[in-house]
């Protein structure tokens, strides 16, 4: 009796979006079950997992943006200078192998750094800005590889890091997410800086006044995200072996997605991690279900694959993410 | 609404007016001085040939610059005007071109297409209650899909005569691109502007809470921004098709439409925030967005280092608007 109240209690605690993006999960899940047994294996659901944790970290940080109300559409390319210039640290010298990681993710911190003082500091709308830093970063990339031909390699360690099952047989990029992730939850839950990012994502002034020092916060936040953005880029250079131009590019819109499919408000000051993991989990699923499900009597080509894709993603916000009524 | 949205009625309200249009003559004059610069250092110096090809490379971007800035006033964003375009580009490329009946009907369908786009943007974000941005991202994808059943690969082809005219210039070398964007903006924009409708969007995008407590019809307002916005698009996809015969699903075009739009919109000084800016004001930010490329490309800058260049200039010039942080001496007006 006790312990039905206190699940009825757990289950009263959490976001009513969050269940529905669970829920969502399942059904997919059965969806896919019904149409090819093989969905349901434990291995299936490992990979599915290992390519759900890039998606993972580069929505974290974008999570982070939008809790504070802004976006970051510098992903792209952040994710590209993560691996493009990680796989070339890795030429640099016998310590390069050791420095590749840190390196790329350094570049990412740096430009999300820029993208927080511009943001931040000289208050320009971040849609905007990031746009601007994403041309740039694309523009570093260019000049870095057009004249030389830096090492574009993964190394032995990334490729590990990215393909590895070190732990328990799961595969070592869910340990990273589990990781980020962990950091993530106390970082909003049990800091001051997390409950600043909720108190500017609602009301920047009102937080100021409050005597947060709101445009370091951002500033964090900003470099947070580029950070993370770098980090899934090297993973994803080691998932694939060598880092490429363009390599970020089909990550934005599902990134931004899933954060929303978990419930995060685009306004900012609403949302939860447990939410944006549904959400990730979800694009990851349906992404993968679109591209493996056959139909006997009709071809599904990339064309089909796109307007389900579409389709589902206004569904299910239609089912739960919908606004207030200006009259209210 | 305030006093600056009102025509200038009588005489000595120019100082209003100069302040609702500083953003648009401000665009103006840099796309002038650039321009300029660009013919200045031509190879075969200002001439029509060289006008006419800037024209309908700039006419394309300004097309799409001015459906996002429908959006944008309302203080929505429209992240699917590049689908749009590339979508109409296929449906354009798969139409029967031979006889002028035919040619007729083919544009008066693609209109239509563009139209049904935004028209189902607007119906989402109005009756679906869902963020702009979220569902432009989504319809975008649907909008893709459809583009690619129209043409899986590249290919079709338009009424050569047609888009030769459209293309090329008028006696004395008017390009014939700016003309028929001149057109589009007499007949769409300014009646659209000084009509209740276009009022009601630029108070939606200043305040939407007070223009619902004023008894303006702000759905009718939104979902009539959102479908013309659809239908400039439409005309882009339109032209692009006459300027190369074919169609193609591509998304990186579709990508790079949608992000300098919206670049060339800030550019043209419309306010992402809602209710400032016009059109007429994108078109020159689609225009200068455009002309950095020459510049680029006539002072021989190595084009490894263009991309680079490119992207600078964009993040400085939209930089500039932040010389106003020196002038607040209320920190508070730093959130406002």
């Amino acid at each position: 009796m006790s312990n039905a109240g206190s699940a009825t209690s757990v289950l009263r605690k959490i976001d009513p979006a969050v269940l529905t993006a669970f829920g969502c999960i399942v059904v997919l899940l059965l969806l896919a079950a019904a149409l090819n047994e093989n969905f349901l294996s434990p291995d299936y659901l490992l990979a599915q997992l290992q390519v759900a944790s890039f998606l993972a970290l580069m929505s974290t940080g974008m999570m982070l943006v939008i809790l504070l109300g802004q976006i970051d559409l510098s992903l792209p390319w952040i994710i590209t200078v993560g691996g493009m210039m990680s796989t070339a640290a890795a030429g640099w010298g016998p310590w390069g192998p050791v420095i590749a990681i840190p390196v790329g993710v350094l570049c990412g911190v740096v430009f999300g750094i820029i993208n927080g003082i511009g943001v931040a500091y000289l208050r320009v709308p971040s849609m905007i800005f990031t746009l601007g830093i994403n041309a740039v970063a694309q523009g570093f990339m260019i000049v870095r590889t057009g004249g030389a031909a830096p090492q574009d390699m993964a190394t032995d360690s990334m490729h590990d890091l990215a393909t590895g099952r070190l732990i328990l047989g799961i595969p070592n990029p869910v340990w990273v997410w589990v990781v980020v992730g962990a950091a993530m939850v106390f970082l909003m839950r049990r800091t001051i800086f997390g409950r600043a990012v909720y108190a500017i994502g609602n009301r920047e002034i009102a937080a100021y006044l409050s005597g947060i020092r709101t445009q370091r916060v951002m500033l964090a936040a900003f470099a947070i995200s580029g950070g993370l953005a770098a980090l899934a880029g090297t993973l994803l250079a080691g998932y694939s072996t060598k880092a490429y131009q363009g390599m970020g590019n089909p990550y934005l819109l599902p990134a931004i997605a899933a954060v929303v499919l978990g419930g995060t408000s685009i306004l900012g000051g609403r949302g939860t991690y447990l939410g944006t993991v549904a959400g990730v989990i979800l694009i990851t699923l349906l992404q993968s279900i679109l591209s493996v499900v056959r139909v006997p009597w009709f071809e599904i080509t990339e064309a089909h694959r796109q307007i389900v894709y579409g389709v589902v993603i206004v569904a299910m916000l239609l089912l739960y993410g919908r606004g207030a009524k200006v009259a209210a | 609404m305030t006093d600056r949205a009102l025509p200038v009625a009588h005489g000595g309200d120019w100082r209003f007016w100069l302040g609702e249009h500083r953003g648009t003559l401000l665009a103006l004059g840099v796309f002038i001085l650039m321009f300029a610069l660009y013919t200045g250092n031509h190879p075969a110096g200002f001439n029509a040939d060289v006008v006419t090809t800037a024209a309908n490379k700039g006419v394309l971007l300004a097309l799409v610059a001015v459906a996002q800035t429908f959006v944008v006033v309302t203080s929505g964003i429209d992240l699917s005007v590049g689908a749009i375009f590339v979508l109409c580009n296929c449906v354009a490329s798969r139409m029967f071109w031979e006889t002028g009946l035919e040619s007729a009907a083919s544009v008066i369908i693609v209109l239509l297409t563009g139209l049904a786009c935004g028209a189902l943007n607007g119906l989402i974000v109005i009756y679906g209650r869902l963020q702009p941005i979220v569902t432009t991202i989504a319809t975008g994808a649907v909008f893709f899909g459809i583009a690619l059943l129209f043409r899986e690969s590249p290919g079709g082809d338009v009424n050569e005569d047609l888009a030769d005219f459209m293309t090329n210039q008028f006696p004395g070398g008017i390009p014939a691109s700016a003309v028929a964007l001149f057109v589009v903006m007499l007949v769409i924009w300014t009646p659209f502007r000084r009509s209740m409708l276009g009022r009601v969007v630029y108070a939606v995008g200043s305040a939407e809470q007070a223009a619902y407590m004023s008894g303006l019809q702000i759905r009718r307002a939104k979902f009539a921004a959102y479908a013309l916005s659809g239908l400039l698009c439409a005309i882009g996809g339109l032209f692009i098709t006459f300027v190369t015969y074919t169609g193609e699903a591509s998304l990186d075009n579709a990508n790079a439409y949608t992000l300098n739009s919206i670049a060339a919109v800030v550019l043209g000084g419309v306010s992402l925030f809602g209710g400032r800016g016009s059109a007429v004001g994108a078109i020159f930010g689609a225009l200068i967005f455009r002309t950095i490329g020459d510049l680029l490309f006539v002072f021989d800058l190595d084009p490894l280092w263009q991309p680079l260049f490119l992207g600078i200039v964009l993040l400085v010039s939209v930089c500039l608007g932040s010389f106003r942080l020196i002038r607040i001496r209320n920190r508070l007006d730093l959130f406002g």
